[in-house]
This record gives structure tokens, C-alpha cells and sequence, in this order.
């Protein structure tokens, strides 16, 4: 078990994280923290936790009964896993962006007006900037002003992926929870996104789960390294793929396993 | 190796000669099924086309012997009451389905329910019109339109609901996923994108419930019944195709069987054109 506390201060601080899909122990005793305004990654093998991690963050797993987490989860000193924690306030200010693009059915600027209007009154000038402010963001604007009464469902796989990015960015959450956001793009869409995660951190605090390990090292600032539902090491980006302290970590970086 | 070949063949041919039967097997149902389908409406064409002119929308039924008669009264009556059961069962039916879909989901209550309406859909409508009949009619003391729209509702709601059922689950969970990790309340979730998502399955529900009472004649009998002057008042007998159609289509009068026809092909071209129009519509939507 390794905790590395960084100088920063940290948005997220994970305490003794269990993890129960039913009977099934899907985290074991994670403690780790998540610095603000840097992008940490999780990696390691599939089934290894990194994802259902990602899912505590948001309490994204309370849809669904049967699933239970135990320990503490700070966001910026107040424990989420308490059962008086408002689900709603906490996923506005914790975005989360899935695996497979997910566009509402609806047009493209409904699409992002969505997730405001859920929180904020605003004027329809107002909502107008936010909208360009975060397709800007998500680098999609150019693309899509002359078309933003289209169907969100009309773009390109790429384009749907920066859309639900702009999504969670148009709400201003502090914290956005990326969940192998690539793993279904080709590889131009694939550099736009990461591109993208590099500039976020500007404003926001990002986690991302990843199955490309490269893009880890090339987008992060702290690592991760799961398996079998423990942390088995956890340090800068730079230490954990150049001097990584535990033998597992190091044969999975090198390619030898997994 | 040879031999070996010479084997594959054997089976190549005869998964041909069942692949063969097969196609022929099926084409003939299909064609059979196309057949019954061409000749009826054919019939309806041949038979109800040489009723359908002008005194057909604008003259209410006539006694027997007299000229000029039409269904005026039956076309609004029936109108009516198919509107008013549609304006009931489409918000209980699609509001059950979403409670089956997205809160009910596996618990005990929502398969019991779901159970239930399976039964129901499959209940005979003379049943259906009886008991109309036993709590409405009986109880009031005549027979009304509302009566006849209560019983086309209880036949509407469990097809509304069960499509609303069955088109939610075909949503891909994480749209609703997607959703609710924006902050959105369950409610918001499944009316504003799950139920979006689903739109057209649900309004094809709707049509599939419309079409289906649009021709019910049994739960009308003992509900509705008929009323041979022009009327708009649901709480009086009124007037409707399918028994003006039943009556008349049974009767020796020729011109009374003439209207029948035309009734009848009357209320075939409005469902059909219902689907046609929803299907054109929603390949619009589905090309923007």
C-alpha cells in the first residue's frame, strides 16, 4: 500500500475505500489523493477496479442497489460517502465523462443548455455565451456554430466525445471524472482529446481511467497503477513509469503482463 | 484429401437443398399472409369505393329506403370517442410504462403489474365491453360515449403501456448514466432523455393503441351503442362506425349495406393513413 501525498492541495483524499459489487469485493483499502488542478490517471489490467474507482468519485455506482462502498471519501473536506450527501449537487460539481459518446437526443445546443438549466437561470444571451464558452473549451465551436440546432446524434464519434466533454465542462463542475474517454475514437480524435485534457487541468481537476498506457504518461501528472482491486502503487506520472517502485508496476509498463 | 472433399460436398449440397426448402417455406407463408392482406383490401376498394361521395361525411345516418344518407354522425361519434380514449390512456399508459421501466424495473409490484397487463392485452374486448357495461351503463341507467371511451381505454392503456415499457429498456443505460452525472434529478433523467430517446417507439405505442380501438365494435355494443341523430354529447348514446357498420353491413337494405362499405373502408384509409403519416414523419426527424 502506497500513499503519496503530494504538496498541492488535494480536491479529492480517498480513505480506506472498500468496495462491494453485492458479495463481490471490487476495491480493497484505497487510499490515494487526488491533487487539485492536475490530471491524475488510473491504469492496470481490465476488471483491475480502476473504473469502479472512477465511479465512487460521483457515487455514480448508488444507481444501482446492491453495489455499497465503505471509508471515506473527502471532496475538499467533506466525506461524500455520508448518507445525507446530495447525489445531485455532488455530480454537478463532479462531471463525469463515459467510455462510448453518449449525445442526448436532442440538438446540439439543447445538448449542452441541459446540464445548466439543470442549476442556473440564465438569460438567453447568457446561456448563448456558455454554450460557445464550452464548445470553445472543448475545442468543438469551429465544427459546429453554423449547425447548433442539429441533432447532437448527427456528429462524428470524435465530435459526440468533445460534445459530452463540453457537456460536463458547461456546468463548471471542479472535478471531471474521465472514464476511458478515448478507447472508442480513432487516433485524430484520439490526440484532440487528450489535447484537451491537457488544457482542462488549467481549471479543473481531472481523473481519467486508461487503458493506453501511453497516454497516461503522456497526459498526466500522477499515476495510478491498479490490479485485482488494489492500489499497488501510486506516485508522479514520471516515477511510476520511469522508476517504478514495485516489481508488478514495472512488468506491466514494460508490457510483460497484462 | 480427395475423399475428404467429396464428403464436404455431400453436406455442402444438402444444407443447399434445406436452405432451398426453407426460403420456399417462407416465401409462401409470406405470400399467403400478402394474399388475405391484397384480397381484403381489394374488396374494400371494389365494394366501398362506389359509397364514398360528399352525402357520406355531411348526412347522418338515414332510415332504411331513404336516399341520401351518411355516416356524419357515426364518423364525429366515433372521432369522439376514439379521441377522448386516446387523450386518457396515452398519459396513464405512457406514465405506467415509465414507472415499469425506470423505477419499477425487477421489483415483485412491476412484474406483477407487467403480468397483469399482459393478460389484459390479451382479454377478449367483448369482456371488456361487459363490464364496461355492468359498472357504467347499469350503474348510470343508459349508454353514453363516455362509456364507450372507458371501455376503448382499458383495451388502449395496456398496449401504450407495454411498448413504453419495452421501447425504455432499449435505451442504452449509459445514456441515463450520462444524464445523471450531470447533476440531473431521476425524474428529469427518464422524461427529458430516456423518454426522448425512446419518442418514437412510444408514439408508434400510441398509433399501434389507436389503430387497435379505431375497428373495436364489441366493447361499443354494450357501451356507446348507436344513435341515429347527429350528436356531440358524450353522456348520450352516440353514434360510431364500427356498429353502424355492424348494424348496417347485417341488414337487407341495400343502400344501408352500401354505407357499411364505405364505412368500412373509411376507417381502413384513416389507419392507414396514421401509419403512413407517423412513418413520414419520423424519418424526417430521423434524417435531420
Amino acid at each position: 500500500m502506497t500513499t503519496t501525498t503530494s504538496p498541492l492541495p488535494n480536491a479529492i483524499e480517498v480513505k480506506n475505500l472498500n468496495f462491494f459489487y453485492g458479495k463481490f469485493q471490487g476495491l480493497k483499502d484505497i487510499n490515494l489523493n487526488i491533487a487539485e488542478r492536475r490530471v491524475t490517471a488510473f491504469i492496470g489490467p481490465s476488471g483491475c477496479g480502476k473504473s469502479t474507482l472512477l465511479r465512487t468519485l460521483n457515487r455514480m455506482y448508488s444507481l444501482y442497489p446492491g453495489q455499497r462502498a465503505e471509508g471515506e471519501i473527502n471532496f475538499y473536506g467533506k466525506n461524500i460517502l455520508d448518507a445525507k450527501q446530495d447525489l445531485n449537487l455532488l455530480r454537478a460539481r463532479v462531471g463525469m465523462v463515459f467510455q462510448k459518446p453518449t449525445p442526448f437526443p436532442m440538438s446540439i445546443y439543447d445538448n449542452i443548455a441541459f446540464g445548466v438549466r439543470l442549476y442556473e437561470r440564465l438569460s438567453k444571451d447568457e446561456m448563448d455565451d456558455r454554450v460557445e464558452w464550452a464548445l470553445t473549451k472543448a475545442a468543438l465551436w469551429g465544427e459546429v456554430k453554423d449547425k447548433l440546432s442539429q441533432s447532437g446524434l448527427s456528429l462524428s464519434g470524435g465530435q459526440q466525445q468533445r460534445l459530452c466533454i463540453a457537456r460536463t465542462v458547461a456546468v463548471k463542475p471542479s472535478v471531471i471524472l474521465l472514464d476511458e474517454p478515448t478507447s472508442a475514437l480513432d487516433p485524430i480524435s484520439t490526440a484532440k482529446v487528450e489535447e484537451l485534457v491537457h488544457e482542462l487541468k488549467a481549471d479543473y481537476t481531472v481523473a481519467i481511467v486508461t487503458h493506453n498506457m501511453q497516454q497516461a504518461a503522456r497526459c498526466s501528472d500522477f499515476t495510478a497503477y491498479m490490479y485485482l482491486g488494489n492500489l499497488v502503487e501510486f506516485g508522479t506520472t514520471e516515477q511510476i513509469f520511469f522508476k517504478p517502485k514495485h516489481k508488478e508496476t514495472e512488468d506491466y509498463i514494460t508490457g510483460r503482463f497484462g | 484429401m480427395n475423399e475428404e472433399s467429396t464428403k464436404n460436398s455431400a453436406i455442402y449440397r444438402k444444407r443447399l437443398l434445406s436452405n432451398r426448402i426453407g426460403l420456399t417455406l417462407s416465401l409462401a407463408a409470406m405470400a399467403l399472409g400478402l394474399m388475405a392482406l391484397a384480397w381484403i383490401l381489394a374488396i374494400l376498394l371494389f365494394k366501398g369505393v362506389s359509397a364514398l361521395n360528399w352525402d357520406l361525411f355531411t348526412q347522418v345516418t338515414p332510415a332504411p329506403g331513404t336516399p341520401n344518407g351518411g355516416l356524419s354522425n357515426a364518423i364525429v361519434g366515433s372521432a369522439l370517442i376514439v379521441g377522448a380514449c386516446t387523450l386518457i390512456s396515452t398519459p396513464i399508459g405512457i406514465l405506467a410504462g415509465i414507472y415499469l421501466a425506470e423505477y419499477g424495473s425487477q421489483s415483485k409490484f412491476a412484474l406483477i403489474i407487467r403480468f397483469l397487463t399482459d393478460i389484459m392485452l390479451s382479454a377478449p374486448s367483448i369482456v371488456i365491453g361487459l363490464f364496461v357495461y355492468a359498472i357504467a351503463v347499469a350503474h348510470f341507467g343508459h349508454f353514453s360515449g363516455w362509456a364507450g371511451s372507458l371501455a376503448l381505454t382499458l383495451i388502449a392503456v395496456p398496449v401504450v403501456l407495454r411498448t413504453t415499457d419495452n421501447m425504455l429498456h432499449l435505451v442504452p443505460t449509459p445514456l441515463r448514466e450520462a444524464a445523471a452525472a450531470l447533476g440531473a434529478p431521476k425524474w428529469k433523467v427518464s422524461l427529458h432523455v430516456v423518454l426522448r430517446a425512446a419518442r418514437s417507439g412510444v408514439i408508434t405505442g400510441v398509433l399501434l393503441a389507436l389503430a387497435r380501438v379505431s375497428g373495436e365494435t364489441a366493447p361499443l355494443l354494450f357501451t356507446a351503442l348507436n344513435n341515429q341523430f347527429f350528436s356531440t354529447d358524450m353522456s348520450a348514446p352516440m353514434a360510431n362506425l364500427p356498429v353502424v357498420i355492424f348494424q348496417f353491413a347485417m341488414s337487407p337494405y341495400e343502400d344501408w349495406v352500401r354505407i357499411a362499405w364505405g364505412g368500412a373502408l373509411l376507417i381502413t384509409l384513416s389507419v392507414l393513413a396514421l401509419n403512413v403519416l407517423a412513418r413520414v414523419y419520423f424519418r424526417d426527424k430521423v434524417q435531420q
